[in-house]
């Protein structure tokens, strides 16, 4: 079991997904290596948010498998929080919680869950607070916040768990067009500071530049991948040029 | 903001402007009720002049039947306490991953919750021992400590939907969120789900105590000393004079009504409060 960082970080291979008799995931397979970021683009309905919440076992899949550093997620012994401690998960809605502030929020995982000293996780947490450039904010209640603030919390929070692997799942769709952006800043950064991210997304302008690989799923298949100058560029099936011109 | 219940209390308060707590006009309900009281026992009065007034037999009563219904309290704390600790527990159960637990808490809820309060009663009363053997020590069991455990029990199955409703009612995002963070799902119920439902399960909760407040009475039917009976032992050895009857029985309306309706004023706050925030 054991895994080194010349092996994929995330490997999916033949994932089939059915929620009843809805067969949403149709043989999926794709490798994430260590520090990669890749996007995953495709239209409504076609199972992007399903994949990825395969990966921290949120979903659980019928066939295939999936691995995060060698742990097996279709693994009926899997312990989950072992599995969910490498990985994290960033949300549309955010889904902070209300009743706690955003320091709260980012220091409750590393004290509750990883049993660490409150004070060494306080301070963790106020530099990534910092780090998402909400110095001053700790206090605030997520209420109190705009969405794109909520959003940068719920991303601290994350990190606050020290991942080895993010997952977004269409992260800035909820927000206003002003504070897109400055979720998108936030992402590149962790991007570049070299950590691994598997996104879904419906910002093409981002994903060209921050992604080193894209998929394209439809109807619970992957009708399409490469590198986005490839990708943008040289698009061969009819469906992803359809959508790319719907899009961009 | 949805909130998914059977009980009529939580059902979505009109989020108009919070107005300010116990907006009571008691002065206006003062004064009916003293008429009620006293009005039929006035008139009475003016017509048997050798017999005492119903007004000055009343206020001789009056510290007993407060006693009396000091206990009618005593005992709708203990059966709310009670009710609210297994209710709570039932309640969780109710959402519990095993599906033993989850449909046996939910039969028991609804065992209860369909079950007429006096008939539940009459079943503590009558099916209880009087007194129980404790390590070999006889431990008696009074009327009333049946009499709570008999209202403690629909208290118990009303506390645990309001549990379910409450926690249903969170968004699913809540769970999600805590589970992608690692917590266990005890401490996702204990440090996530639960202190966001408290303010949710507050008013119907109080509402729930005021309607048991008001059926400590029957624990009368049952023979306990609380202000009906006593109020009908008083009646009895004054006679049976029938214009006692107005004033004893509307003082024991007073009563409840007092310590009832700022109950129900706070409730509709809190709700109108919590319709805003959450
Ligand atoms: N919990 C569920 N139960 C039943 N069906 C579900 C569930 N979650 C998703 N689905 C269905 O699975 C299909 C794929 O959903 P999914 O959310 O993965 O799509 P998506 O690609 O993320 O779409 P979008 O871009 O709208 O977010 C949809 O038809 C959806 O209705
Ligand atoms: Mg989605």
């Amino acid at each position: 079991m054991s895994w080194t960082p010349a092996e994929p970080m995330v490997s999916i291979k033949n994932v089939h997904k059915s929620f009843g008799d809805l067969h949403v995931l149709k043989g999926i397979s794709l490798d994430v290596m260590k520090g990669d970021v890749i996007c995953i683009i495709g239209p409504s309905g076609s199972g992007k948010s399903t994949l990825i919440r395969c990966v921290n076992a949120l979903n659980d899949i019928q066939k295939g498998s999936i691995k995060v550093e060698g742990i097996e997620v279709n693994d009926p012994k899997l312990d989950k929080l072992q599995l969910r401690r490498k990985v994290g998960m960033v949300f549309q809605q955010y889904n902070l919680f209300p009743h706690r502030t955003a320091l709260q929020n980012v220091m409750m995982a590393p004290v509750r869950v990883l049993k660490q000293d409150k004070s060494i996780a306080e301070e963790t947490a106020r530099a990534l607070i910092k780090k998402v450039r909400l110095e001053g904010k700790e206090d605030a209640y997520p209420g109190e916040l705009s969405g794109g603030q909520q959003q940068r919390v719920a991303i601290a929070r994350s990190l606050a768990m020290q991942p080895d692997v993010i997952l977004f799942d269409e992260v800035t769709a909820a927000l206003d067009p002003e504070t897109v952006g400055e979720v998108l800043e936030t992402i590149k950064d962790l991007a570049e500071d070299g950590m691994t991210c598997i996104l879904v997304t419906h910002e093409m302008g981002f994903a060209r530049e921050v992604a080193d690989h894209i998929y394209f799923t439809d109807r619970g298949i992957i009708v399409e991948h490469g590198p986005p100058e490839t990708f943008f560029q040289n698009a061969k099936d009819s469906r992803t040029k359809e959508f790319l011109s719907q899009i961009l | 903001m949805s909130y998914k219940t059977d009980l009529p209390v939580m059902l979505q308060a009109n989020p108009h402007a919070p107005e300010p707590f116990l907006g009571l006009k008691l002065w206006h309900i003062l004064p009916i009720g003293l008429i009620a009281i006293f009005g039929p026992g006035l008139a009475f009065a003016q017509s048997t002049n050798e017999a005492q007034s119903p007004l000055s037999v009343l206020l001789d009563w009056a510290p007993l039947l407060l006693k009396g219904f000091a206990f009618n309290l005593i005992i709708s704390f203990c059966a709310m306490a009670l009710g609210t600790i297994i209710g709570g527990i039932l309640g969780l159960g109710q959402i519990s991953l095993l599906a033993v637990t989850r449909h046996s808490s939910w039969f028991v809820t609804q065992f209860f919750r369909n079950a007429p309060w006096l008939v539940l009663l009459f079943f503590a009363m009558f099916l209880l021992p009087f007194e129980m053997n404790v390590f070999g020590f006889k431990v008696p069991f009074p009327d009333w400590l049946k009499a709570i455990l008999g209202l403690s029990l629909p208290v118990m199955a009303n506390v645990s939907e309001i549990v379910r409703g409450a926690v249903r009612s969170l968004p699913s995002g809540q769970w999600e969120a805590a589970e992608s963070l690692a917590y266990t799902r005890l401490q996702t119920l204990w440090l996530i789900i639960l202190p966001q439902c408290i303010k949710r399960m507050l008013p119907p909760w109080m509402n729930l105590y005021s309607i048991l407040t008001m059926a400590t009475v029957l624990a009368s039917i049952v023979g306990v000393n609380e202000v009906m009976t006593l109020t009908g032992q008083a009646l009895a050895s004054e006679g049976g004079r029938p214009e006692l009857l107005a004033p004893f029985y509307g003082f024991i309306l007073l009563l409840f009504f007092i310590y009832c309706y700022p109950i129900a004023r706070f409730t509709v706050w809190l709700e109108k409060k919590y319709a805003f925030i959450t």
